[in-house]
This record gives C-alpha cells, structure tokens and sequence, in this order.
C-alpha cells in the first residue's frame, strides 16, 4: 500500500531565522492515487511527536499508523478517492533533515541545526509539493501543531490549497503553552546526558529528561476528567500503599510507561527545536500584527474544530481564528465537539469529528 | 414551487425564492441547515451561524459552511455590508435585544430577511384572556419558565421597531397553520411573519 519516500530538495531552505538549510531531505508517505489532473491531493501534516507513518505501521513501534481511524479506503479521508500525502516535518527525525542528520561539516548537527519556524516546515512541505508536482492541494489537514501548518500554509502560500481543516489548534501560541514547552526543554538540558547536545556519538542519549518532558505534556494533552476516569486514585499492582517513591498510582506508572516508550522512537534534539517552533508560533505576528490580514489573500474554505475539553488549545483559540477569517468574509464553518479526552481527542474515537471531516473535505 | 420549497416551512420557502442565485446569505441560527442546503442547490453563496454544536455538525457534515456561535454577540466580527441577505427565522424574539440585532443584521447584510411568532395572534389572546396563562403552542411550544423567548412580539410591534429604527419594510408575508395568509388583520390572524427589510 505504501512505500517509503525521501524527497532531496535541490534548492537550500531559506529560513524564518535568516539562515539556510541545505542538502535538505523531507521523508513521506503516500496514501491512494493521484488523480490525471493532479487535483486530489491532500497533505495531512502531523503534530510535535508525529511522523509521516499517517495510515501504515511505524517502522520503530510496530504500531498503526496515528491516524489510521481516519485514512484509509472508505474512511473520512478517503484514500479510495484521494490521494494522501504526509510528511515528517523538518527538525523531526523520522527521516527528515534534523539535528540528527549529518551536517555539510561532517556529523550530526546537534545544536548547530539553524532554529526553524512553523513557517520553515511549511517552506519544507511546500517544496516536497513542488518535487510531486502538486500545485494546489484539494485540502490541507492538521491536528494540533499540524493545523498551525495547515493555517501557515493556508496564509502564507494561498494559492497552493482550496481547502483547510485545522483541528484542536491556535494561531500562535500562548503563554501557557511556552511555559509547558519551556519545563519539557530543561528537563531535557537538565539531563547529564544531553551534553550540550552532543551525544549521538555516546552510548546513552538524554532519556531521562526526555522521557520526563514527554510525561509533562502528556498530561497536558488528556483532560482532568479522562485521568480521573481512566485512573482515579487507582493503585497499580498492589492494594495498598508502598510508603515509598516507587509507581504506587496507576496514573504514575501510565506516565512512566508514556515517557519511557517515547524515548525509543524520538530524539531529544529534535523535541527541543519543534517545540521552539511551536512556541514561535504566531500567524498574526508575521503579517503586520493582524491575524485577518493573514488570511486576506486566501481563496480557501475554512473548517476549525475544537474540543470542549482540550485546555492547551482551548475552543477560544479557534474561535479567534474564525473571528479573523470573518472579518475578511472568508467561507469558514467551525464547531466545538464535545469528547472526554482533552487534546488528544481529535486522534481519537469522536464519532462527530468523523462525520465533520468527511462532509466539509467531500464536499 | 421546486421540490425544495415544499421540503421546507413556509416562510423560508418564501426567503428561498427571493434570494437570488449568485448573491451571498447568512443564515443567523441556521438549525439543520435545510435552507442553506436548499440555498446553494440555487447557487447561493450561503454560510450560517447556529450555537447547538451537534446541529452545527450535521452542517458540517453536509459541507456547508457553519460557524458555531452565539447570534448575539458574534455578528459583530462580519464586515459591513459582507452579504446580500442577512436571514434571522424565528430567533428574533430569543435575541437579548432586538433592535441591536435588527441593526446588526442590516449592517452585514444589505437586506434582511426576519420572520417571528406573531404574540398578537388570536389565539394567543385568547389563551391569555380565557385562561389567564402564558400561552403554549406550536410556534411557542415551552412554557414561560423554559422558553428561549425572552422578548415576544407582534406584528405591529415589529412595524413600529423597524419605523424607529429607519429600517424600511420591503415586504411582508404571513402564515397560519404552514399557510399563507393575507394582509388584512394580519396582527390578530397571522401564527407568524416574515419581514423583508433593508
């Protein structure tokens, strides 16, 4: 069904920060045929510790794809109908060019990789449509920091997408958000092992702080009422309490489990620079400080879903972007689901989410 | 009449056959969305605001453009003069204030369609007078204590409104039963109305 692509860019990646990536390779994965006129194409884009493995097994955890409910023949996005792309965004290290890629120097690049942008990755995706010779996009989807690409995408290249889906998202990011990035980053320069960095030559990477910067905003992406309902005060394997720092509570073991799996499939670097670009993030910023001038030029239909129970995205962050879009009068629809599981519902069993993206993409 | 006319009660049959193919609507408190379907199987170019999200999701669902919100305070983010139409059925009387959202209705919309339950209608007068209670029926189903229906209206109330307003009445309609009925008396004998406004 699927085989495993790497696009070298020919040209360099001029960036947000006014340096240059070269010898840029993006790693993706396609999903369906491309149609004769080149018009059924539809770029998913993932989330911070997402990849381009969108609707086939991870080739590090053996797992399904992330989003497999959703993609597939029959499915909302309809592989029988469109053809899906998915990338791993820059900075990433599922095959993309990131500080774990080899330098023009000579070894990895570590922290000499240039400090990207949302816009940066965008940049990336874009000419990985130039090299497929997709020139406008039937729609671009996103979760997450994935709908912070699909709304750059939408605003900074308008021409290139007539649809875009930008779920449990924001236009910029807020201080709250830095603030959970922030503890995750030091968590991960806190660890002995990072070494400035430089530890791809060493036995041991920076596991422990990664694996506590992935429990910190695990938490971050489930709701309140998820974990109480999930683990309560719930012991793990034993009836009463151990009077010691060992995983007593269910929910601790889950986190252990949570940061521990994570460490195996994703680098520490890597989880520094996204999250940096994440934090960046600000659509109204890069255009003159107006977040409806951002979107002026686009011809595209907008869709914003949020859900009720998602507080690191909350609804009123959607609601700012389709206020935004209003006052250009751009055709956008917008709703807030109602799920129990926080920010990660929208990767989750929500039926209602099925039937909005199927209708609002088919149309 | 098409066939989506009849599918749809009478006075958003009637909005659907004076907007014109090509013009730009909004449908504020589109429900299910059956005139906005009905509306761009014409061409229109339709969008809507609902606040029940599960409505707004079948909406979605049905590819048309629908943004989840509160009429009251969410027209305010539309530019002057962004539609052709602006419709508000049957919602007028649970807005927080009318008058402001008549003007706001004609300040995104160059024309706007408003359709109401008529309090004044006999029936209504009679349920007051012969029973002394607030009246249920169909077009005013909940009972005082539940109902959305914070501000009812008549006809004439309507009419002076819009003459204290400067709005101009384009036309008017008026139903009985899901049927139109004529001008003359229409204030005891129309269940609802539908204004034409600009």
């Amino acid at each position: 069904m699927t085989k495993p692509q790497t696009l070298s860019l020919a040209q360099p990646l001029l960036l947000d920060g006014g340096g240059t990536l070269r010898d840029v390779r993006i790693a993706y994965e396609t999903y369906g045929e491309l149609n004769e006129e080149r018009s059924n194409a539809i770029l998913v884009c993932h989330a911070l510790t997402g990849d381009q493995y969108l609707a086939s097994t991870h080739p590090v955890t053996g797992k399904p794809g992330w989003w497999e409910r959703m993609v597939g023949p029959g499915k909302p996005i309809d592989t029988g109908r469109f053809h899906v792309v998915c990338a791993n965004v820059i900075g990433s290290c599922l095959g993309s060019t990131g500080p774990a890629s080899e330098s023009p120097g000579g070894g990895p690049y570590a922290m000499a990789f240039p400090v990207i942008t949302i816009r940066d990755m965008v940049r990336g995706l874009v000419a990985l449509l130039d090299g497929l010779h997709i020139e406008k996009l039937h729609a671009v989807v996103g979760g997450s920091m994935g709908g912070m690409q699909a709304l750059s995408l939408a605003s900074n290249f308008p021409d290139r997408v007539a649809r875009v889906l930008a779920i449990a998202t924001t236009a910029r990011h807020s201080a709250q958000n830095i603030a959970f990035h922030e503890v995750g980053r030091q968590a991960i320069m806190a660890d002995p092992e990072w070494r400035e960095g430089h530890y791809y030559s060493h036995d041991n990477a920076p596991d422990a702080g990664l694996a506590v910067a992935r429990m910190a905003a695990h938490i971050t992406y489930l709701s309140e009422e998820g974990l109480t309902e999930k683990f309560g005060r719930r012991l793990q394997d034993r009836d009463t309490p151990g009077f010691g720092f060992d995983a007593d509570f269910q929910v601790e073991s889950y986190l252990r489990y949570q940061g521990s799996g994570f460490t195996r499939r994703f680098d520490a670097n890597s989880y520094l620079y996204i999250t940096r670009a994440m934090d960046y993030f600000d659509l109204a910023q890069e255009h003159g400080g107006s977040l409806a001038e951002a979107f002026r030029a686009s011809a595209a239909r907008f869709c914003l879903v949020s859900f009720d129970t998602d507080w690191l995205y909350p609804t009123e962050e959607s609601r700012h972007v389709v206020h935004a879009l209003n006052a250009v009068a751009k055709p956008v629809s917008f709703v807030e689901l109602s799920a129990p599981y926080g920010h990660d519902s929208f990767l989750l069993d929500v039926p209602a989410l099925d039937k909005v993206v199927g209708g609002f993409l088919n149309d | 009449m098409t066939e989506a006319d009849t599918a749809l009660r009478p006075d958003l049959a009637v909005i659907l056959r004076r907007v014109e193919a090509g013009s730009r609507a909004l449908d504020v408190g589109c429900g299910d969305g059956a005139l906005m379907a009905a509306l761009r199987a014409k061409g229109v170019d339709a969008r809507g605001i609902e606040i029940d999200g599960a409505l707004v999701a079948d909406c979605v669902g049905q590819g048309l453009s629908v943004v989840q919100g509160d009429a009251d305070r969410d027209l305010t983010f539309y530019p002057d003069g962004a539609f052709d139409y602006a419709i508000l059925s049957q919602t007028l009387q649970t807005a927080e204030r009318p008058d402001k959202m008549l003007r706001e209705l004609l300040r995104v919309g160059r024309r706007a369609f408003v359709s109401f339950p008529n309090f004044a209608y006999w029936r209504m007068r009679w349920a007051l007078l012969s029973r002394g209670r607030m009246p249920v029926t169909r077009h005013l189903p909940v009972s005082w204590y539940a109902t959305q229906n914070i501000h009812h209206v008549t006809v004439k109330d309507f009419e002076a409104l819009a003459d204290e307003l400067g709005v101009a009445i384009e036309r008017r309609w008026f139903f009985t039963n899901e049927r139109a009925v004529g001008e003359a008396q229409a204030n005891w004998r129309a269940e609802y109305a539908l204004f034409e406004v600009s």
